[in-house]
C-alpha cells in the first residue's frame, strides 16, 4: 500500500542543546572517550545547565565501532561513560546517515509522548585502521554481492555519478574542485573543523617546505592550478581526486532533543525541528538515474511538507558532501538549483557563505571531517548555531534567517534523512 | 533450460554459480515481463513473487564509469592500484536493465579515452573463480 497522507508529529519538538568533540585524528581517543568529550561540551553550552540524569532515553548513531575497534553493542558503553545508566540507549546503523536515523528515532521517541527530554548524538572512530582498511570498512555499506564484486568502491561509486554528470551536463573538474575550495575557505573558520585552512594554505605550506629542503619550489598559479597536479592532488577514482574526497576522521557530536512546550526551561533560543524526512534508493545501477539520488528527492520532499515551506525559504543547507560530486547532486536533489546548475552555481559563488543559497558554512565533511555516524547530528548543530546566531566568525550575515536544512546520506544514497529545522 | 537450471534458488550464489558454469542468468517476472541481472525473488516494482531465471545475452553498452587508484584489498591482490588503475562502472544489458561491472580492455590510465555509450560484451575468461564478479570488454 502506498499513502500519500501527510505525515505529522503528534507533538512539537525542539533542540535546547548542541555539543561536538574536536574533529580530528586522535591515536589515544577511543569512541567513549570522543563522545564524553561531545557531550561536556553540550553541558557548557547549555543555557541552564543539564545533568546526564534529567535525560530519559537516547538514540546513538554509529556506523561501525565493530570494525573500525572492535567494539559492538556501543550504546550501554556510552551510557556508562555519561553516568546515565540505566537510562535506555539505542544504537541505530544507516551507515553515513546514522546519526541523521538516531536524530529522527528521538525526534519520533518525544512526539509520541512517551519521553520528554532525549540526548541524540553519533560518534565514529575511523583513524584506528590504515587508510586501506577504512576503505574496505566505508564499501561494506555499498552492495556486497553485486556493486562490491564489480571492484566499486565508495569513492568510485560517486566518481561514476561524476562522470553521469559530466555527460548529462555541463560539469567539469574544476567545478568539483571549486567545492572543495569553498568549502576549505569555511572550515577554516570553524575551531572544530579537521582542516582549518584553506587549499591556498595548503598550497603555501607546500611551497615552503619544498624551498626549505632546497628543492624546486613548484610554480602553482593560483588553487586550481594546485589541485589539477597530479603531484600534488592524486586520482582516487577518476574523475574524483584526492582533495575531491572527504577525510577519515575521529569525532562525536550529540544534540539535546526536548517537547517544545518544555523548551524554555533550557534556554530562551530554541530550535524547532520543523520537517523531517527519511526515504530508502536502490545501488546506483538500479537507480532511475545516474546523476541523482532518489532517497534525497523523497527526503527532502516530506522535510519540506510538514515544514510547509519550500527549497527559496530556506536560509542555509548543510549537505552530505562526501564527495564534491555529491555536493552539486545534493543541491539539484533538494530543489536549490535546477539539474544541470549546481555546477553553474558552485562557480557563481552562491553556494559561498556570502552567496543567496549557502551551503556547508561549517567546512561540510570535506573540510570540518566526516566521522561518519556522526556526521548526520554534526550537521544540524551548524544549523542550530547559524539560527542562534552563534558560529562565530562564519555566521551569516542574515538578519532574516529563519529555516536551515541539513541533507545527511547513508553510502550511495541508500538512505538520505533531511531535516528542516526553524528559529524560535 | 533444464529442470535442474530451473530450480535453483534466486539468490546471488545461484547467480555467481552460474557465472562460473560459463552461464549469464538474470531472472524474470513471469507476470509483467520485468528483467533484472541480479537474481531477486521479488519484482520490486510488480511486486510480483513469480520469477523465473532468464539467460541473458552478455551484449551491452557502457553507461558510466570510473578509474580506480586505491583499490579494495580483493583486486590489490590483482596488481591493480596507484600504478595500474582498473575501470569499473555501469552498464545497460541488451535487455534493459543495468548492473554494475568491471570494464577491461580499456586503457584505466587514460580515462578521457573511455567512451560511454560504446559496445561491450561479458568476457567470462576474466572471471576469477575464487571471486566472481562480472567483467565486461569493449566489443
Amino acid at each position: 500500500m502506498t499513502t500519500t497522507r501527510p505525515r505529522r508529529l503528534a507533538r512539537q519538538v525542539s533542540i535546547v542543546g548542541a555539543g561536538l568533540s574536536q574533529f580530528g585524528a586522535y591515536p589515544d581517543k577511543s569512541s567513549r572517550d570522543l563522545f564524553v568529550e561531545a557531550f561536556q561540551d553540550m553541558q557548557e553550552n547549555i543555557d541552564t545547565g543539564i545533568s546526564a540524569t534529567d535525560i530519559e532515553a537516547g538514540y546513538l548513531g554509529n556506523y561501525s565501532a565493530d570494525l573500525f575497534e572492535h567494539q559492538g553493542h556501543t550504546a550501554p558503553i556510552m551510557a556508562d561513560w555519561l553516568g546515565m545508566t540505566p537510562t535506555p540507549i539505542t544504537r541505530v546503523e544507516n551507515a553515513c546517515a546514522s546519526s541523521g536515523s538516531a536524530l529522527r528515532e528521538g525526534v519520533m521517541a518525544i512526539a509520541s509522548g512517551m519521553y520528554d527530554v532525549v540526548l541524540v548524538g553519533g560518534v565514529e572512530k575511523m583513524t584506528s585502521l590504515p587508510t586501506e582498511g577504512v576503505t574496505d570498512v566505508l564499501a561494506s555499506a555499498a552492495d556486497g554481492l553485486y556493486e562490491v564484486p564489480a571492484g566499486l568502491t565508495f569513492p568510485g561509486i560517486f566518481g561514476a555519478i561524476a562522470k553521469a554528470h559530466m555527460d548529462r551536463y555541463e560539469t567539469n573538474l574544476d567545478h568539483l574542485l571549486k567545492v572543495g575550495v569553498k568549502n576549505h575557505e569555511n572550515g577554516k573558520l570553524n575551531p572544530k573543523a579537521q582542516f582549518q585552512v584553506t587549499i591556498r594554505d595548503m598550497m603555501e605550506r607546500r611551497k615552503a617546505r619544498a624551498e626549505q629542503r632546497g628543492e624546486t619550489v613548484p610554480e602553482w598559479a593560483d588553487e586550481l592550478d594546485f589541485l589539477n597536479d597530479a603531484r600534488a592532488n592524486p586520482w582516487i577514482a577518476w574523475p574524483l581526486r584526492l582533495y575531491d574526497c572527504a577525510p577519515i576522521t575521529d569525532g562525536a557530536s550529540c544534540v539535546l532533543l526536548v517537547a517544545s512546550e518544555i523548551a524554555e526551561q533550557f534556554t530562551d533560543k530554541p530550535v524547532r525541528i520543523a520537517g523531517i524526512g527519511q526515504a530508502t534508493g536502490r545501488p546506483l545501477h538500479d537507480a532511475d538515474e545516474l546523476t541523482s539520488l532518489s532517497a534525497a528527492k523523497v527526503a527532502s520532499a516530506q522535510a519540506y511538507e510538514m515544514a510547509g515551506v519550500g527549497p527559496e525559504q530556506i536560509g542555509l543547507a548543510e549537505v552530505h558532501d562526501c564527495f564534491t560530486i555529491a555536493e552539486i547532486v545534493a543541491s539539484e536533489d533538494l530543489g536549490f538549483f535546477a539539474p544541470g546548475e549546481g555546477p553553474h552555481a558552485v562557480d557563481e559563488g552562491r553556494t559561498a557563505r556570502t552567496g543567496d543559497r549557502p551551503i556547508n558554512t561549517s567546512g561540510g565533511l570535506k573540510a570540518k571531517g566526516h566521522p561518519v555516524g556522526a556526521s548526520g547530528v554534526a550537521q544540524v548543530i551548524e544549523v542550530y548555531k547559524q539560527l542562534r546566531g552563534e558560529a562565530g566568525e562564519r555566521q551569516l550575515d542574515n538578519p532574516n534567517l529563519e529555516f536551515g536544512l541539513t541533507h545527511n546520506v547513508g553510502g550511495t544514497g541508500g538512505t538520505c534523512v533531511v531535516n528542516v529545522l526553524q528559529r524560535s | 533450460m533444464t529442470t535442474e537450471t530451473a530450480s535453483r534458488p534466486f539468490n546471488a550464489a545461484s547467480f555467481y554459480e552460474f557465472l562460473k558454469e560459463g552461464k549469464f542468468m538474470g531472472v524474470r517476472c513471469r507476470e509483467n515481463g520485468n528483467v533484472y541481472a541480479e537474481a531477486r525473488p521479488i519484482d520490486p516494482v510488480s511486486h510480483s513473487n513469480d520469477m523465473e531465471w532468464h539467460e541473458l545475452s552478455g551484449r551491452a553498452t557502457l553507461s558510466t564509469f570510473t578509474c580506480i587508484s586505491v583499490a579494495p584489498a580483493s583486486l590489490e591482490a590483482k596488481g591493480f592500484g596507484r600504478n595500474n588503475p582498473y575501470c569499473t562502472g555501469i552498464v545497460t544489458l541488451e535487455e534493459g536493465p543495468r548492473i554494475s561491472a568491471r570494464i577491461a580492455g580499456v586503457d584505466a590510465s587514460n580515462p578521457q579515452n573511455i567512451r560511454t555509450g560504446m559496445a561491450l560484451r561479458l568476457d567470462l575468461s576474466e572471471i576469477d573463480p575464487d571471486e566472481p564478479g562480472l567483467v565486461f570488454r569493449p566489443a
